[in-house]
């Protein structure tokens, strides 16, 4: 067995891994990116549309683009790839890990988690009929168009109007797949207005808002589903209708990954890692950053958050001493998703949230003081705030809130 | 001589590798492209203890014995078996009064160490039951397996000891002639003098062909829902059964996921294949299974899917012996539990009155495909050094590495389904999102196809479909 030993190991190459990578080096502090893929990148790799880098470049990049300039910036460091870790022993600051060249014990001084999500399958949905081949999550439909040249089938339904699945819906278009529709069970869309435009409106492809899939039909590969519209969560008696396709894509949420700390660091609701405005987890020596803290719109604040997390955990390992939690946030009405859970109140920081239900102008509240006002609110849109603790006071509990104050 | 067994569910394939052990030439047909896709594919895969059936059934006959004989039958063909033990909860006082009554059948049946728990001592093993119950009935000799893997292990074991396996390969008819037997199949005719028919919700209809008459069966649809939540329940936890059977129940299962289920719905003798879930049945099992663990998270699923018991009008198995076909039928619950039982006794059967030795060299183990994810970093450490592959994982949710899939090709996998039922890679909560390209990556190298040539299961189940432009 290899052992080696580090002042800080960063888990995952994503965006978030990059930018951990990037602000543990500012530290001077040795330290080991572990990748389980063959390279840095994660979810960058697989996105050629544009839409990345508008904070970080000022300007708008594909994914492999923006991941192609965030290494440059990076330098050399240490990296293990083909590289998983089956287990955290964070009593012992140690992980084990295996790769085709053996197996390992990596010792750690603080640990960066940054190990991403991972789509929701279908599967997961408990929707009626059979299970045939031609069902894919769009993550795996992109895999195959975009990686390994292959058509996924001829006419295909995109379930959920998710980015990857907006994204999906115009690639499969270009590629002379038929698209029959994007159906979405919300009465709002799930992506960006601006994929909602460039993917579908630009392509004919129509959008069915409060609509979903309730049946699947074929034996072996997909003959057809059939589509109902819901009201209250339920679908509508007669509403029924069959769509002929070999191609079902589902794009129904991603998760945060954090299967191998769940047992270890705490978890919220949505399956995210909780971390404070340091990106430091209920462990004082392990922090996390990106998707699996929870999911982000914009590639940018993952690699903000990535290089905090970086730094700080830089910090740790030689000793130096962080403050301490001071304030818990909380989710307050029309709040569902929260970026940071609690506060140390130390300086200045960056709080993304999501919103329960599209508004019209929105204002956000820290427990009864208006903190901002937006022109509109939308779930799948994250909003960004900064609160910085010499103005607003934050000690115990600190409820955000949204109110829709016009429209 | 020469026997035909029809059916590889783990019925046939038990049945087939009791046949290897003697010196006879065994043949075993499955009309699908791998073995165990039948029934055994989808139900509960809980070892019975054996107090449910009547006395002097033949379920009565067959469970409680076929249960024990699982303990040499996991040691020799090396397949995951737990016991953990089953607890079935009452509610009310009338459930009390089944639960002595299950006591006392189990004990006529044979059935050991059985007993009733309190309600404190119910809830020390099950914390997570609902605080309602009144008592429990407590089998410790009660267990989980994954069926299909007793399938698959008993066939490469009957084939290591000689067997021929046809898959792909249905069987229309046997036909008597003289006093052998012509099996007429997809793939041609083949004689035999002894002939199997294990072909569990088709066996009525083979039977009938070959001019038997059994009772007719219909398909029984069990629906489930398979749960990613941990620490829910440690024991098979059933509620007291009724008339409808033995009602909706939470199990881990032997991969650490947990099955909520199965409903029971009678379907008519055409819906053979009809293993569609339905919202109705989806609902049912999330409102009985709040009432026993009320903590159930169903946001933690990771799929839904049915099972079809072949039901007859008696409840119970028919062994129909007619001159040297035998014709096992009506394979309901607890035919897992019964099977090696069931096997056994099939064998003799069909082998009294003739003088069969058994084999000098047979071999009864079967080596499992290696489970990186449950060895000690030694082991890994030496696997890995004499195998590379063994260090790559390529399914995150189960951690599975490319040797492992190697290996289940070897095994004969085929298909993404076969290497999925041999290593439990695209059976986690991601489903294959992520490891399915990388899997048949290595099914492309390993079988020299092409990613078009790749099906899920059946021969329609294209994975992908042409080139990208
Ligand atoms: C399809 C899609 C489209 C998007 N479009 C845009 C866009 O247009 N513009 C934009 O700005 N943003 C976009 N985003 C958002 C943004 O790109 C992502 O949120 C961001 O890249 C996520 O980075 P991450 O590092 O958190 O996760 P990931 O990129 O998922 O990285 C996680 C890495 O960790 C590795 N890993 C995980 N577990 C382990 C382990 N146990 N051991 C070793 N390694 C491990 C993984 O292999 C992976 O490389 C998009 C996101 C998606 C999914
Ligand atoms: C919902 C449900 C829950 C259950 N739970 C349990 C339980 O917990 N414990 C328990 O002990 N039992 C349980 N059972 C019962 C158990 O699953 C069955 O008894 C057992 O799997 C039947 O095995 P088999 O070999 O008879 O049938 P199968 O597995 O169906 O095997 C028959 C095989 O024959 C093949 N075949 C059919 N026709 C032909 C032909 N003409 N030519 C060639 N091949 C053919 C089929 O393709 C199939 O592979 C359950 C069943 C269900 C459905």
């Amino acid at each position: 067995m290899k052992k080696v030993k580090y002042d800080v190991v960063v888990l995952g190459g994503g965006a978030a891994g990059m930018g951990a990578i990037k602000g543990a080096l500012s530290e001077n502090v040795k330290t080991l990116l572990i990748e389980r893929e063959a390279s840095t990148g994660g979810v960058l790799n697989q996105c050629i549309h544009n839409g990345f880098g508008i904070h970080v470049f000022n300007q708008e990049l594909s994914g492999p683009e923006y991941h192609e300039m965030y290494l440059e910036k990076l330098g050399t460091f240490d990296a293990m790839y083909e590289t998983t870790v089956l287990k955290v022993d964070e009593k012992h600051n140690l992980l084990h890990a295996i790769s085709k060249d053996g197996v390992y014990e990596i010792e750690y001084g603080a640990l960066v988690l940054a190990t991403g999500a991972r789509e929701r399958p279908f599967e997961a949905l408990r929707i009626s009929g059979t299970r045939p081949a031609g069902i894919f999550t769009a993550g795996l439909a992109q895999h195959f168009v975009n990686l390994e040249n292959k058509l996924p089938g001829h006419k295909a339904v995109i379930l959920g109007s998710g980015d990857i699945g907006l994204i999906m819906a115009r690639r499969l278009t270009l590629e002379g797949v038929k698209v029959e529709g994007v159906y979405e069970i919300m009465p709002y869309q799930g992506g960006l207005t601006r994929n909602i435009v460039q993917c579908l409106d630009d392509f004919n492809i129509p959008l069915h808002l409060s609509t979903s899939v309730i049946k699947v039909h074929g034996k072996e590969r997909l003959e057809g589903v059939t589509v109902a519209k819901f009201e209250n969560g339920r679908p509508v008696e007669g509403s029924e209708r069959f769509i002929e396709c070999d191609t079902l894509v589902a794009s129904v949420g991603l998760i945060p990954e954090n299967d191998l700390v769940k047992e270890i660091v705490e978890i919220d609701l949505s399956e995210g890692a909780v971390v404070d405005d340091l990106m430091r987890t209920n462990i004082p020596n392990i922090f996390a950053a990106g998707n699996n803290v929870c999911i982000h719109d914009l590639v940018d604040f993952v690699t903000m958050e990535g290089e905090m997390a970086g730094k700080n955990a830089a910090l740790v390992s030689k000793g130096e001493k962080l403050p301490e939690r001071k304030a818990i946030i909380k989710e307050g009405n029309n709040v569902r998703i929260l970026s940071t859970k609690y506060t140390t109140a130390s300086q200045a920081f960056k709080l993304y949230l999501r919103v329960s239900k599209p508004m019209g102008t929105t204002a956000l509240y820290l427990n009864d003081e208006r903190i901002k006002v937006v022109p509109v609110a939308k779930p799948s849109e994250m909003i960004e705030l900064t609160l910085d603790p010499s103005k607003y006071k934050m000690r115990g509990k600190v409820i955000l809130s949204a109110l829709e104050v016009g429209k | 001589m020469k026997i035909a067994v029809i059916g590889s569910g783990i019925v046939g394939s038990l049945i087939a590798r009791e046949f290897s052990k003697y010196d006879v030439e065994v043949e075993l047909f499955e009309k699908l492209p791998d073995v165990g896709w039948g029934v055994t594919k989808a139900n509960s895969g809980i070892l019975h203890a054996g107090y449910d059936d009547e006395p002097g059934t033949m379920r009565a006959k067959y469970c409680a014995h076929g249960n024990e004989m699982y303990d040499k039958l996991a040691e020799e063909l090396h397949f995951e078996l737990k016991r953990i033990g089953s607890l079935v909860v009452a509610f009310t006082d009338d459930d009390v009064k089944i639960l002595e009554d299950l006591l006392e059948r189990g004990k006529k049946n044979g059935v050991k160490n059985l007993k009733i728990l309190s309600r404190i001592e119910a809830l020390e093993v099950e914390p997570n039951l609902s605080r309602e119950i009144k008592a429990a009935l407590y089998a410790p000799s009660a267990g989980i397996i994954a069926p299909w893997e007793v399938a698959q292990a008993a066939v490469e074991n009957a084939v290591k000891n000689g067997a021929k396996l046809h898959l792909s390969t249905e069987v229309f008819n046997i036909l008597e002639s003289g006093r052998q037997y012509v099996v007429k199949t997809s793939k041609g005719e083949f004689v035999f003098d002894i002939v199997v028919n294990a072909a569990g919700l088709w066996a009525d209809e083979l039977a009938e062909k070959a001019g038997v008459k059994v009772t007719p069966l219909h398909p029984r649809r069990g629906e489930y829902i398979l749960l990613d939540q941990p620490f829910l329940v440690k024991t098979v936890v059933f509620p007291t059964p009724s008339k409808a059977g033995k009602g909706i129940l939470v199990l881990p299962t032997v991969h650490d996921t947990f099955l909520l289920g199965p409903t029971s719905e009678d379907l008519p003798p055409s819906e053979k294949e009809n293993t569609s879930t339905t919202p109705e049945g989806i609902s049912k099992i999330i409102k009985s299974v709040k009432k026993l663990v009320p903590s159930v998270n169903i946001s933690k699923t990771i799929r839904t899917f049915a099972g079809l018991r072949p039901e007859n009008d008696i409840k119970d198995f028919v062994l129909k012996r007619e001159g040297n076909v035998m014709h096992v039928v009506a394979t309901r619950s607890p035919g897992l539990t019964s099977a090696p039982a069931i096997a056994e006794d099939v064998v003799k059967t069909m082998f009294e009155g003739y003088n069969v030795r058994k084999k000098d060299d047979f071999d009864p183990y079967r080596e499992p495909i290696k489970k990186v994810a449950e060895m000690s970093d030694e082991e890994r450490e030496k696997l890995i050094e004499m195998n590379p592959a063994y260090g790559r994982v390529v399914c995150r949710c189960n951690k599975v590495t490319e040797g492992e899939i190697v290996e289940a090709i070897k095994h004969g996998a085929r298909t993404l389904d076969g290497i999925k039922f041999r290593t439990t890679a695209m059976f986690g909560r991601c489903q294959g999102s992520f490891c399915t390209v990388k899997i048949m990556n290595i099914m492309k190298r390993e079988l020299g196809t092409g990613f078009d040539e790749i099906r899920k299961n059946l021969p329609n189940s294209k994975v992908v479909d042409g080139d990208v432009r």
